[in-house]
Parts: C-alpha cells; sequence; structure tokens
C-alpha cells in the first residue's frame, strides 16, 4: 500500500527550552529518544514474530530439517542447495508437485482477482447513486467480509456436499443439469468451488475501496460531462475508470497478495490435504513442511514463494507507476 | 456526489430505465449470492438431523432449536469460545495500545529511520504466513526449551502473534487519524504543563476515537477469524473456535444441523459488532487505501 511520508513538523522551540540549563540536557535527549520509545514495542513484536523468523526461513533452507531436528535446529546438518534443487526439479514427483501447484495458483489468483475486482467495481457503480435501500445494501454486502472466514467456508462446504448439499440439490435435482450429483470437494470440480468460494468472500472489499474512491471524484466532472452529452457508458469509460486508476492500483496488488497467499479457505474447504486441482500454494507448503515433517523443503519453497512475489510485486509496481506517470504528463 | 447523478437523472439526459432495470437486476442477483451461506446457516441450523444428512430441503420439516442445546457437549465449544475470546481480546488491546504509541512517534516526531521504520512495516503484510509460520514455530518451541516460557501451544504465544498481524494496518490507519488532529492542540496542551505522553492521551486519543475504534474492530476480526497459525499452535487446552469448529466435521456423522449453529453463534460477535461499528471501520479502512 501507498506509505505517505508525513512532513512531520520538527518542535523547533519545545516547552523544556526555557528550563534551567541540566534539565534542558536530559530535555533533549528525551526528545531524541522519545520517538524511539514510542515504536519500540511495536519495532521489537515485528522484529519478533515476522523478520526474525523470516531470517531463520532463509537459514533454514539451506538445511536438512526434518523432524529429529525440531528440538535443536541449529544442529541439523547444512545442505547447500540441495532443498531448492530438490524443490525445482520438475521432473521428480516433488519439483513436479510443486510446479502444479503453482500453476493452479496461478490461474486461481487471475480468476479470483479478476472476478472480485469486476464485482465489487459493477457494485459500487450501481450504487453510487442513492436510491432506496441503499444504505442496507451496503451492510449486506459487507456480510461476507465481517463473517469469520472457517464460519463462512464450512458453510459452503456444507453447500458443496454431494448427498445433502445445497448446490447438488439444485443443478441436478431441481434443474437436472447433471446425469448424477457430481463431486465437489473432491477432483476438478475442486478448482471451481474454491473460486466460488473466493469470490464470494473477497469481493465486498473490492466493493468497499471502489465505493471510497468513488466519492473522491468531483461531482463537476459528471455535470460538465452530461451537458457535453456523454452518456452513462461514456461518463464511466471517460470519468470514472480513469478517476479509480489509482485506488485500482493498491487494490489489484492487495487482492493479489491475499489470494496468492490464501490459506484459510482451501484448508478449511477440504481439509490438511486439498485436492490436486485446488492445491493452492500455501497449503501445498504446509503440506509438505508438517505432514511429511520435512521444514528444510518447506522453508526453501516458503523463500521460492517470497522471491516470486517480491518480482511480482516490484515489476508491477513499476509498471503500474509509470504509466500514470505517463497518463500525468 | 449522489445529489449530482440525481440531479443528471432528472435532466432531460436523465438515466435511462435501462440503467435503473440493469442496477435492479444485478443488486438483485448479488443480494442472493451473498445471502445463500447466510440462508442456509440459519435455516439448517434449526433443522433435525434427518433434513440435514438426507437431500438438502429449502424449508425444515420442522423446527427445532436442539442443536444450538447440543453444540455445547458434542465438542468443547464454551471453552474453544472462551480460548479465542481471551486470545482475540488481549491481542486487540494490546495491538490498538502499541499502534497508538507508534503512530504518534511517527506522526509528531522528526526522526532518523522514520521511512524505513513505516516501510518495513507495511512490508510484512505482504509476506506469505506460511513463510513465518515454521520459523516462529521453531522459535516458540525453543524459547519455551531454554527460558520455560511456553509460547508454543499456549495462549501467550497465539497473542503474541495475532497482534502483530493487525499491528501493521492499525499503525497505519492511526498515523493518518493523529495528523487529522491539529498540531496545535497538542503543544496547547504541552504549554499547560502535559508531557508528550500527557498530550498524547488526553489530546490526540480523545480527538482520534473513530480512529481507534476502527483499529479495535480490525485487529478483533483478524484475530478471531484466524486459521493457520491456529492449527500449529494450539493444543487442546488452547484451541480456539477456528480449529474447534472443525470438530463436528471430523466425527464419524456430521451433524450439519450442529455445525450451522455453531458457525451462526461463533459469527454473531463479530457481524453485530462489525456492523454496530462498520461506519468507523469503513471509513478507516478506505481512508489510507484512497490518500
Amino acid at each position: 500500500m501507498t506509505v505517505t511520508a508525513s512532513p512531520a513538523v520538527g518542535k523547533e522551540t519545545p516547552p523544556g527550552a526555557t528550563g534551567p540549563a541540566p534539565r534542558r540536557r536530559t530535555g533533549r535527549v528525551r526528545r531524541i529518544a522519545l520517538p524511539y520509545l514510542l515504536l519500540l514495542p511495536a519495532l521489537l513484536l515485528e522484529l519478533l514474530v515476522h523478520l526474525v523468523p523470516m531470517v531463520i526461513g532463509i537459514v533454514m533452507s539451506f538445511k536438512e530439517l526434518t523432524q529429529f531436528y525440531i528440538r535443536d535446529w541449529g544442529a541439523a546438518p547444512w545442505t547447500a542447495f540441495d532443498n531448492y534443487s530438490l524443490s525445482v526439479d520438475f521432473d521428480a514427483p516433488i519439483g513436479k508437485a510443486l510446479l502444479h501447484s503453482f500453476f493452479v495458483t496461478c490461474a486461481f489468483t487471475v480468476l479470483s482477482v479478476g472476478l472480485c475486482w469486476l464485482l465489487g467495481t459493477t457494485a459500487a457503480v450501481y450504487m453510487q447513486e442513492n436510491f432506496r435501500g441503499r444504505g442496507f445494501l451496503r451492510a449486506v454486502f459487507l456480510v461476507p467480509y465481517a463473517l469469520p472466514v472457517y464460519a463462512a467456508v464450512i458453510t459452503w462446504a456444507f453447500m458443496f456436499q454431494r448427498d445433502n448439499g445445497l448446490v447438488n440439490h439444485v443443478l441436478h435435482d431441481q434443474l437436472g443439469l447433471t446425469d448424477s450429483p457430481s463431486f465437489w470437494l473432491i477432483g476438478d470440480n475442486s478448482f471451481v468451488a474454491l473460486l466460488v468460494v473466493s469470490v464470494w468472500k473477497g469481493w465486498p472489499f473490492a466493493f468497499l475501496i471502489v465505493m471510497a474512491g468513488l466519492q473522491n471524484i468531483p461531482k463537476e466532472l459528471y455535470e460538465a460531462a452530461a451537458i457535453d452529452g456523454a452518456g452513462l457508458l461514456q461518463q464511466l469509460r471517460r470519468i470514472t475508470l480513469p478517476s479509480l486508476r489509482p485506488v485500482n492500483q493498491v487494490l489489484v496488488l492487495v487482492l493479489f497478495l491475499w489470494t496468492f497467499n490464501d490459506f484459510n479457505t482451501p484448508y478449511v474447504l477440504f481439509g490438511k490435504s486439498a485436492p490436486e486441482a485446488a492445491d493452492l500454494i500455501s497449503i501445498h507448503i504446509y503440506q509438505a513442511s508438517f505432514v511429511t515433517w520435512n521444514f528444510g523443503t518447506g522453508s526453501a519453497m516458503s523463500v521460492l514463494l517470497l522471491l516470486f512475489l517480491l518480482v511480482v510485486t516490484g515489476a508491477y509496481l513499476a509498471l503500474t507507476s509509470r504509466g500514470r506517470r505517463a497518463a500525468d504528463v | 456526489m449522489s445529489r449530482t447523478l440525481t440531479a443528471t437523472r432528472r435532466s432531460p439526459m436523465a438515466a435511462p430505465r435501462s440503467f435503473v432495470w440493469s442496477r435492479r437486476i444485478f443488486l438483485t442477483l448479488l443480494t442472493g449470492f451473498v445471502l445463500l451461506p447466510v440462508y442456509v446457516m440459519l435455516s439448517s441450523s434449526l433443522k433435525p438431523l434427518e433434513d440435514v444428512s438426507g437431500k438438502f430441503r429449502w424449508w425444515p420439516s420442522g423446527l427445532t432449536i436442539r442443536p444450538y442445546i447440543d453444540i455445547w457437549s458434542t465438542v468443547p465449544l464454551a471453552k474453544y469460545f472462551l480460548n479465542s475470546l481471551i486470545v482475540a481480546g488481549a491481542a486487540t488491546v494490546c495491538s490498538v495500545v502499541i499502534a497508538i504509541f507508534a503512530a504518534y512517534g511517527v506522526s509528531r516526531y522528526r526522526f532518523r529511520g522514520k521511512r524505513l521504520f513505516t516501510v518495513t512495516v507495511l512490508s510484512t503484510q505482504m509476506f506469505p504466513g506460511i513463510l513465518f509460520l515454521l520459523p516462529l514455530f521453531l522459535i516458540y518451541v525453543n524459547i519455551g526449551n531454554s527460558t520455560g516460557i511456553a509460547l508454543f501451544g499456549s495462549r501467550l504465544g497465539l497473542i503474541l502473534t495475532y497482534l502483530t498481524f493487525s499491528l501493521p494496518f492499525s499503525i497505519w490507519m492511526l498515523i493518518g487519524y493523529f495528523e487529522s488532529v491539529p498540531r496545535d492542540l497538542d503543544e496547547a496542551a504541552m504549554v499547560d504543563g502535559c508531557g508528550p505522553l500527557g498530550a498524547l492521551f488526553r489530546v490526540v486519543v480523545p480527538a482520534a476515537v473513530p480512529g481507534i475504534v476502527a483499529v479495535a474492530v480490525y485487529a478483533f476480526m483478524t484475530a478471531w477469524g484466524e486459521v493457520l497459525f491456529a492449527s500449529v499452535m494450539t493444543n487442546d487446552t488452547t484451541r480456539t473456535l477456528a480449529i474447534g469448529l472443525q470438530g463436528y466435521a471430523t466425527q464419524n456423522d456430521v451433524y450439519w444441523n450442529q455445525v450451522m449453529a455453531a458457525s451462526l453463534v461463533v459469527s454473531v460477535p463479530v457481524v453485530a459488532g462489525f456492523l454496530l461499528l462498520q461506519r468507523y471501520l469503513v471509513a478507516g479502512l478506505t481512508a489510507g487505501a484512497v490518500k
């Protein structure tokens, strides 16, 4: 997300400056130390839970860390790049499965982010104008966002049950679209099931952000366009969408990162091991680490995942920012 | 905004009827999609077991509140509930307090490493959880072995972990709110004899209450809904709802009516809180992204 560095005004004349000399000195030390003290708790916790583990994770990826070394992971033998070569040896089963999982995740992410964005933007644009029930609908649309992931996804898992689920009841019993009730949570259909749940859960966030973005578009633009005879579609194409560009830049990136890293949805929907067609990368690595107790390989895969995300994010930001600058000129 | 478009609609170039109709159809379908699981959850939770083990029924053959009684004995739901409440509550309080200090530091002082701090903290948001799950697991196990402070499997470990999840976003949101509080106010407070912390708690915090509420709701929702770390870092006594709820589904018989009743019960606190405080959260969530 964009970090707006605030021009914090340094306080030139603090109240302590008029005090006697010795107090002034401690006052100055305190003034320099204070911001750091204020940040210290946050910094320490981020170090403990995110940054140090990340470094350790990178170290672990160069070790042969199986369950025998968990109590004393420092004693695990070094393996140089073995874990990496194992992960990217696409002819061997482990590498092949990882590559497959990567492609599944890419396809899933593109579709899910695209659909979330489309639904969110369409709904937000339709609701730009006030009408009766708009506030109520907005609250309804935020329900998937507010529901705890596991409660919502477990409900979907029920709906996708083969014998007693709603989906098969509607598709097979009521509409007669399928010859026999299909399996949704195993086999190829599981990809569709995962996508539906992911879109259901993810689109309200897009809706929320786009709605806020729409409020910042000056209404004079629409008035001027209407006077010039622009229709609704033209207003959408010439005013709404271009004005939303900076919002979309952030929104798509955030949706991408969330969806690509999503663990909760497949974990609750399928359990510890996802079907092959819906084997998202997070759950794949989880499985590789905790089910087979091979932390070294799991870490190598996680590092590869992080590198991939860094490259994509960097490229995305470079591309979209250049596009924005060019548009501004 | 809305007023303009209403005005345009009444003008000769009014929004065509087709627009109104397409809006009606689209929003109706979308509402159906959104509420379908909510309906299934609610109706199934009131059905007798036969209704949910056989073919799906849109309407229960008879209404019963038995599932709502049975959920507490099939799995120790009350214990999970309490665990979730303690973990999410403590994580929220700590996260909000820490975020208030950090955001005040960033918004009111100029110091070396400020940009580095904000960028680092925010970029931790982008790491895949799975990347630091394994190392964190090892760190907690090893801290436990060497110091005796049980972090792995304990509520404390989970609280520490969860509070850092909401911290980056909370700090970022609060910086925005604090910056909208005029600096003259805290300077006036300091002239009146408050220290910097006095100014923070007597002037800045009261002025930023909506932002703080938003941050608290966000932090609570994050902790209440987390699954990945809960699946690894809890044991039988510290299990939270995120994992405990799957207890109904791993039995030989899946009591779907109870699963739905339990899902509904665990959702009520967050959904109610969210809908009540929605206004604050929506404003807070979007303030940053739109900037």
